[in-house]
C-alpha cells in the first residue's frame, strides 16, 4: 500500500520533471529554426548628452536591416532583429547590457556607440566569450587595437591615431597653424588621443604641441583652461570632447576674445552642438566619415529615400543628425550581414572568421568595401576616408 | 591675466555653491535636516524655465516665477515625504530618502524633458558683455553674485531682525518650547524647505544661460553645495556664501595654477584640511549639547 503511494505520489511527479527538463534540453539543443530571427545587439547612449548619436545608429542599422530583411533575410530567410540597450554612456552599464545581451539575448554580434570608455569596458567580456563587436562611433584607438588573440572587436569609423593625424595636418595646412594647444576630455577617449596627438606631432615636423588642458562634461567654465593655453602661444586649439563641453569650450574661447581657429574630433556632432554653443558652432572645424550633402551615389540617395520615409521629420539631409552614426552603421550592418552568409552560421567564431576574409565586395554609403579586414587590421576605414567639415546653421556641411 | 581670469569665473561658480549652500543652510537651521535633492531641485529650476519660456513661449517674465514656484513646491513634498516622517520617527533615514527622491526627479526629467542637453536662447544678460582686461565678462556673471549676496544678506536679515525669522529658529532650538509658544512646527519647517527650494530654482535658473541644461546638470552643483555648506558653517548665512566664493575661486585658481587634471583633487583636499583645522566650519560656531 505504502509502496503503491510512494510511485503514484512520488515517483510520477519526478518522471514527469524529468520528462519536461528532457523535452527543454532537446528544444535548447535543436538547431536554430529557419525562421528564427537573427538577433543583432547594439549597446549605446540612448539617452543623456550624447542621446542623439544612438538614435542616429540606430537609424543606420534600422535602414539596413529593413533592406537585409526586404530581400528574404539571411541564412535561408531568417529575419534579423535589432535588440537595443541603453548605456546612458557610462561603462558599467555599458558592461551590464553586454552580458545580458551575450547570456540572455544570445546576439549575433553588438554594435556599440559613441563612448569608448564603454567600448573599452565591454571588450574583455566580448573576446572571452567569442561575441564579435561592431564599434561604428566610439574611435579610441585601443578598443580594435586591444592585444587579443583571436580578437573579436571590429570598427567602422574613424580610429583616434589616424584621425590625430588628420587633426594636425589639416590645422597646419588651412589655418597654417604651428602651435597646437590640446584641449581634451579627461576619460579614456580624450587620453588615447592625447597619445595618439603626441605621437602624430613626431610625424609632422610642421607643427608641435604647446600645451595639454583637460576638462569634465560637468566643468561650467573653461576660461582658465584655455587663458592657460592662449598664454602658451597657441595658434590652433584641438578638440576633443562631446557636444555639450564642445559648447563650454567655444563659450570660454568667445569670452577670451581669442579668434583661435578649432579643429574638432567628430565628439560635437553628437548632439545639438549649434543650439548650445551659439553663433561660433560654425567656427569648429571637424572630422566626419560621411555628410549627406552635396551631390550623392546611388547608394546615398538610396539611404535618404529610406531615411525620409521611415522618419517622416526627416526632410533632407539637414534633418539627418549625427550622420555618421547613420552611415557608419549602415555600411557595417551590409559588411556584417556578408560575413554571416559567408558563415553560413551565427556562431561568434565564425562571424569573426569571415569578415577579416570577406570575398565579396560592397559598395558601401562611404566607399566601395574591398576585403575591408584582414587578420592584423580590423578598422574598415583610413585616413583616406575622412573629411573635414563644419555646422552651417544646424547642417553639417563639407568645409572645401 | 591668469590669476585675474580665474578670479573672475570664480566669483561667478562660487556664487551659484553659495546660493545652493544657502538652501541647506536655510533647514539645517530650522529642522536641523538638510534636503540632498537640493542639486536636483536646482535642476528642476532650469528646465522648467526652459521648457515655460522656450518649448511653451510663455514671456521669461511669467515663466521665472512659474519655476520657482514650483521648485519651492517640489521641496515642501520632499519635506512631506522624504523628511517628516522619518524625523517623526527619530530615524535619520530622511538623507538617503532625499537622495532617493533626487534621483526620481531626475529620471523623471529624462523622460518628460528628453535625452539630449539643452541651451537656453541668447539673452541680452549673456550677449552683453563688460570687456576688462582682455577678458569679456558676462552682464549675468556679474549679477550672480550681487544676487547671492542679496539673498543672503536679506535671509539673515530676516533670519535675526523679524518676528517670524526668530520663531523659526526658536524651532531648532527647542521644540517643545516653540510650540508650546504657539509656533506651528511642522508648518515653519515646511516654509524652509520651500524657501531652500526656491533658492536652488533661482541658482538654476541663474547657471542655464552659462552652462547646459539637462536632467543631470544639478548632481555635482548639489554635492559641492554641500561641501561649501560644510565648510563655511553650516549654520551661518554669511558663511556658507562666502564659502561658496572661497570654494569657487580656489577651484579656479587651481585650474588656471595648476591644470585641470587636479581642481577636484586639491580643492576637496583643501576642503578637508579647513575642516581638520576648523571642524564646525570657516564661519560656524561650535555647538553645545547639553545633556
Amino acid at each position: 500500500m505504502q509502496k503503491a503511494w510512494f510511485v503514484a505520489e512520488v515517483c510520477r511527479p519526478v518522471r514527469f520533471l524529468f520528462a519536461a527538463i528532457a523535452v527543454t534540453a532537446s528544444l535548447a539543443a535543436a538547431p536554430a529554426l529557419a525562421a528564427d530571427p537573427i538577433k543583432i545587439g547594439h549597446v549605446a547612449a540612448l539617452s543623456g548628452g550624447s542621446a542623439q548619436s544612438g538614435e542616429a545608429i540606430t537609424r543606420g542599422l534600422t535602414i539596413a536591416i529593413d533592406e537585409i530583411n526586404a530581400k528574404g533575410g539571411l541564412l535561408g530567410g531568417r529575419k534579423l532583429e535589432l535588440v537595443q540597450r541603453d548605456d546612458e554612456s557610462t561603462p558599467p552599464k555599458g558592461l551590464t547590457a553586454a552580458r545580458e545581451l551575450v547570456f540572455k539575448e544570445k546576439v549575433a554580434i553588438i554594435f556599440g556607440g559613441i563612448d569608448s570608455p564603454v567600448a573599452f569596458a565591454m571588450l574583455p567580456l566580448l573576446n572571452k566569450e567569442k561575441v564579435p563587436h561592431m564599434a561604428v562611433w566610439a574611435a579610441g584607438t585601443g578598443i580594435t587595437r586591444n592585444g587579443a588573440n583571436p580578437n573579436y572587436i571590429f570598427r567602422v569609423s574613424a580610429v583616434d591615431v589616424l584621425v590625430d593625424v588628420k587633426l594636425l595636418e589639416y590645422a597646419n595646412k588651412k589655418f597654417g597653424a604651428k602651435k597646437a594647444g590640446l584641449i581634451l576630455i579627461n576619460n579614456p577617449w580624450g587620453e588615447s588621443n592625447e597619445k595618439g596627438l603626441i605621437e602624430a606631432v613626431k610625424g609632422n615636423p610642421e607643427i608641435q604641441i604647446v600645451g595639454t588642458e583637460k576638462f569634465e562634461n560637468s566643468d561650467v567654465d573653461l576660461v582658465p583652461q584655455l587663458t592657460r593655453l592662449k598664454e602658451k602661444g597657441a595658434d590652433v586649439l584641438i578638440l576633443v570632447g562631446n557636444a555639450a563641453p564642445g559648447a563650454q569650450v567655444m563659450k570660454a574661447r568667445e569670452r577670451l576674445s581669442w579668434k583661435v581657429p578649432v579643429v574638432s574630433h567628430w565628439g560635437i556632432s553628437g548632439g545639438r552642438f549649434p543650439e548650445l554653443t551659439g553663433p561660433t558652432a560654425g567656427e569648429a572645424h571637424f572630422v566626419q566619415t560621411y555628410s549627406f550633402f552635396g551631390k550623392q551615389s546611388p547608394v546615398g540617395e538610396r539611404v535618404l529615400a529610406a531615411l525620409k520615409a521611415k522618419y517622416p521629420a526627416i526632410k533632407g539631409p539637414g534633418d539627418i543628425f549625427a550622420p555618421i552614426g547613420t552611415a557608419n552603421a549602415y555600411d557595417a550592418m551590409h559588411l556584417v550581414a556578408l560575413a554571416i552568409e559567408q558563415a553560413k552560421s551565427t556562431d561568434g567564431d565564425a562571424i569573426r572568421t569571415a569578415l577579416e576574409d570577406l570575398k565579396t565586395s560592397y559598395q558601401g554609403l562611404i566607399k566601395k568595401y574591398e576585403k575591408p579586414f584582414a587578420p592584423g587590421n580590423h578598422d574598415a576605414l583610413g585616413p583616406t576616408d575622412y573629411i573635414m567639415v563644419h555646422y552651417d546653421g544646424d547642417n553639417v556641411v563639407p568645409v572645401y | 591675466m591668469l590669476a585675474y581670469a580665474a578670479i573672475i569665473t570664480g566669483v561667478g561658480l562660487g556664487s551659484m555653491y553659495g546660493l545652493l549652500a544657502l538652501g541647506f543652510h536655510v533647514t539645517y537651521a530650522v529642522s536641523n535636516t538638510v534636503n540632498f535633492a537640493q542639486g536636483s531641485t536646482m535642476m528642476l529650476g532650469a528646465v522648467l524655465c526652459f521648457t515655460f519660456w522656450v518649448t511653451f513661449g510663455w514671456p521669461l517674465a511669467l515663466a521665472i516665477p512659474a519655476s520657482l514656484l514650483l521648485c519651492a513646491v517640489w521641496s515642501v513634498i520632499v519635506e512631506r515625504v522624504a523628511v517628516r516622517p522619518f524625523v517623526r520617527s527619530g530615524s535619520n533615514s530622511w538623507l538617503m530618502a532625499t537622495v532617493a527622491l533626487g534621483i526620481v526627479i531626475e529620471n523623471v526629467v529624462l523622460f518628460t524633458f528628453g535625452k539630449d542637453p539643452r541651451g537656453f536662447p541668447a539673452g541680452s544678460l549673456t550677449t552683453t558683455y563688460v570687456p576688462v582686461g582682455g577678458i569679456k565678462i558676462q552682464a549675468l556673471q556679474l549679477i550672480i553674485p550681487v544676487i547671492g549676496l542679496l539673498l543672503a544678506a536679506a535671509i539673515h536679515q530676516f533670519f535675526r531682525r523679524t518676528r517670524h525669522g526668530k520663531a523659526l529658529l526658536a524651532v531648532v532650538q527647542n521644540r517643545d518650547a516653540a510650540r508650546l509658544m504657539g509656533i506651528d512646527i511642522e508648518r515653519v519647517v515646511m516654509a524652509s524647505f520651500a524657501l531652500s527650494g526656491f533658492l536652488a530654482g533661482v541658482a538654476g535658473i541663474l547657471v542655464a544661460p552659462l552652462f547646459t541644461i539637462s536632467s543631470t546638470m544639478g548632481t555635482l552643483f548639489g554635492i559641492k553645495a554641500f561641501a561649501v555648506a560644510i565648510l563655511g558653517g553650516i549654520g551661518s548665512a554669511w558663511g556658507v556664501v562666502a564659502a561658496g566664493l572661497i570654494y569657487g575661486i580656489a577651484e579656479a585658481l587651481i585650474t588656471a595654477m595648476l591644470g585641470s587634471t587636479y581642481t577636484q583633487i586639491v580643492t576637496f583636499a583643501l576642503v578637508i584640511v579647513a575642516l581638520v583645522l576648523r571642524p564646525s566650519g570657516l564661519f560656524g560656531r561650535a555647538e553645545v549639547n547639553k545633556v
